[in-house]
């Protein structure tokens, strides 16, 4: 054979694979088809006698690739020529390639063509393609809509996948809200519980000055009324000593009133939401002010309830930068903890962390005592500040039973009481620590001896 | 008549003095002041049988009035002065206790000094 006929020959070739695999344009399909052919495809209807059904084939096959990127790459595996080369037979390893957004395939097939060579033609005769090995589908020829269905199938999958995991987040997040609100109303609830706590000792503590005020300003209409006796009288020395005892009772009323005032600022202070910022703050007024409340409140709660207060406050430790509320807080969760240990040791003599009889007013002074170690005992609570270095301490310490070592680790968590349910909240301790650590930059710690008492000690730094 | 009064208020001490400054005057009443229950019974130790009359805050740190109370009428002094507690709380249970524990009378804060003046009259003359 001539190289130009050999060169025409699988130009043809090429050309009518081109054609098979739909990558042509709609042309004369006798141009390169024998009337007279036959084609068995890789699929069951592949068996083609006639133009028109190769036409056919060839338009369902550009409907099944239409999205997708079809190529093929051949290797010719075999040449034969008959029939002084008018008839030609080649075979061909042929790899198709499919490429989609998604993803590409590839499969292998043999092909085997006869073309026989008329007015200066070559035309396919015969063509004969042995079906891809991973094609499972018998009316598909590339397995196009196998593994369209494939595909389609794993977007549903990924759909669904996505559809559940979106739900789910969905889910979580509303669990997550819920959860944030939650914690927002506990927070809240613990700090009207603590209010709840500074109410009585509040009470008590306005009506004190309150009781001043009004006292100092009666005696000084009084005073006001004598002295204007002595004017009548001339007698001017009189005069002079009640106007001295006028202004010394109004700086007393004037003393109480502001008394009354800062008591009054400090309760709003405690119930507003934590947008405090931190101001310098003396340390020692502060502990001493709420030393005073959780005192007074417990004393309001349970009026049998005494104890005695130390203080040391070091002179030292001036003034600083806090948000005064949140350490307020911190020292009247430890002082009321502190008086309800040494309260609950006085009531429950010689008992570890008794399990009932707790608040128990039965053993109130006055009524019938057992002898003994409740008589011995004088519930303490010590409230301490000290410079130490470039850190302020701040000591409260009582005298009850201390901590057992079992929940000695479960005391800063969350939730944790040991209390009777519906006393505490047991955010007390966990909020405290917060305050301290993440708030201020300091540390809460605890020294506890079984039987003799426990000491929680704030550093800040100064 | 001598009165200790006993508060941790310390401005009591002024308001009392203000108050009854005219039964002070005429030499009718005397007043002495402790500012907790252990200093009331260090003076009452120091000073025996010289009070007559004891006004007690019942909510006082350290010994409360109640215990400063039981004390008074119950271990040291005899005859018992005159015990008269005064409390910010006027409930039940703090009236109760002071009477049981032998308390003569019992006020509530504030002090209507009008009234305590007239309650102080029958016992002065």
């Amino acid at each position: 054979m001539t190289a130009e006929k050999e060169k025409l020959l699988n130009e043809t070739y090429q050309k009518i694979l081109r054609i098979g695999f739909a990558l042509e344009p709609t042309l004369d399909l006798r141009e390169y088809f024998s009337e007279k052919l036959y084609i068995i495809g890789t699929t069951k209807d592949e068996m083609i006698n006639t133009l028109e059904g190769l036409q056919r084939l060839i338009d369902r096959q550009k409907e099944q690739s239409a999205g997708l990127e079809i190529s093929f790459t051949s290797k010719a595996v075999d040449r034969q020529y008959y029939s002084e080369d008018t008839m030609a037979v080649l075979t061909d390893e042929i790899t198709a390639h499919i490429l989609s957004k998604e993803y590409e395939t590839s499969f292998d097939m043999r092909s085997s063509g006869l073309l026989k060579f008329e007015e200066d033609k070559w035309k396919l005769v015969y063509w004969h393609a042995s079906k891809p090995e991973n094609v499972q589908s018998e009316e598909d020829t590339f397995g196009i809509n196998e593994w369209k269905e494939k595909n389609a199938q794993l977007e549903r999958l990924v759909a669904e996948r996505t559809s559940d995991l979106s739900k789910k987040n969905e889910e979580l997040e509303a669990t997550l809200d819920q959860l944030k609100a939650t914690q927002t109303q506990l927070i809240h609830s613990e700090k009207m519980a603590s209010l709840g706590e500074l109410t009585a000792g509040i009470a008590h503590e306005i009506q004190n000055p309150l009781n001043f005020v009004n006292n100092f300003s009666e005696i000084n209409r009084e005073l006001l009324a004598e002295m204007n006796e002595a004017i009548a009288k001339k007698d001017y020395t009189e005069v002079e000593a009640l106007a001295k005892d006028v202004t010394e009772n109004e700086e007393k009323i004037t003393h109480h009133g502001k008394r009354a005032d800062a008591i009054v600022k400090g309760m709003l202070q405690h119930s507003r939401s934590s947008s405090a910022v931190k101001e310098l703050t003396d340390i020692n007024q502060l502990a001493d002010e709420y030393l005073r409340l959780a005192y007074h409140g417990l004393r309001a709660k349970d009026k049998s309830f005494n104890a005695t207060m130390n203080t040391s406050f070091d002179e030292n430790v001036g003034k600083a930068n806090v948000i005064s509320q949140d350490i307020g807080r911190v020292i009247l969760n430890l002082i009321t903890n502190a008086f309800y240990a040494v309260n609950q040791r006085k009531q429950n003599p010689g008992g570890f962390l008794p399990t009932s009889g707790r608040l128990d007013q039965s053993n109130a002074p006055g009524s019938e005592k057992t002898p003994g170690d409740s008589a011995a005992y004088e519930p303490t609570v010590s409230l301490a500040t000290k410079k130490e270095g470039n850190n302020i301490v701040i000591t409260v310490t009582d005298n009850a039973d201390g901590i057992s070592p079992a929940i000695l680790d479960k005391i800063f968590q969350p939730f944790f009481t040991t209390k009777p349910t519906g006393q505490g909240t047991g955010l007390g301790l966990s909020m405290s620590n917060d305050i301290v650590t993440k708030g201020h930059g300091g540390t809460l710690t605890v020294k506890t001896t079984e039987g003799t008492g426990t000491t929680f000690m704030i550093t800040l730094p100064a | 008549m001598k009165i200790l009064v006993v508060d941790d208020e310390q401005d009591v001490q002024v308001l009392f003095q203000q108050r009854f400054r005219k039964e002070i005057k005429s030499g009718e009443m005397q007043f002495d002041f402790a500012f907790s229950g252990e200093d009331a019974i260090k003076y009452l130790n120091e000073h025996q049988q010289e009070a007559v009359l004891i006004l007690s805050d019942i909510n006082m740190p350290g010994m409360s009035g109640l215990e400063l109370l039981g004390h008074i009428k119950q271990k040291y002094f005899k005859p018992p002065p005159i015990v008269m507690m005064i409390t910010a709380y006027g409930d039940a249970e703090n009236y109760n206790m002071a009477k049981e524990l032998g308390a003569d009378d019992f006020l509530t804060k504030p002090v209507d000094f009008n009234l305590l003046k007239e309650k102080l009259k029958p016992i002065s003359q």
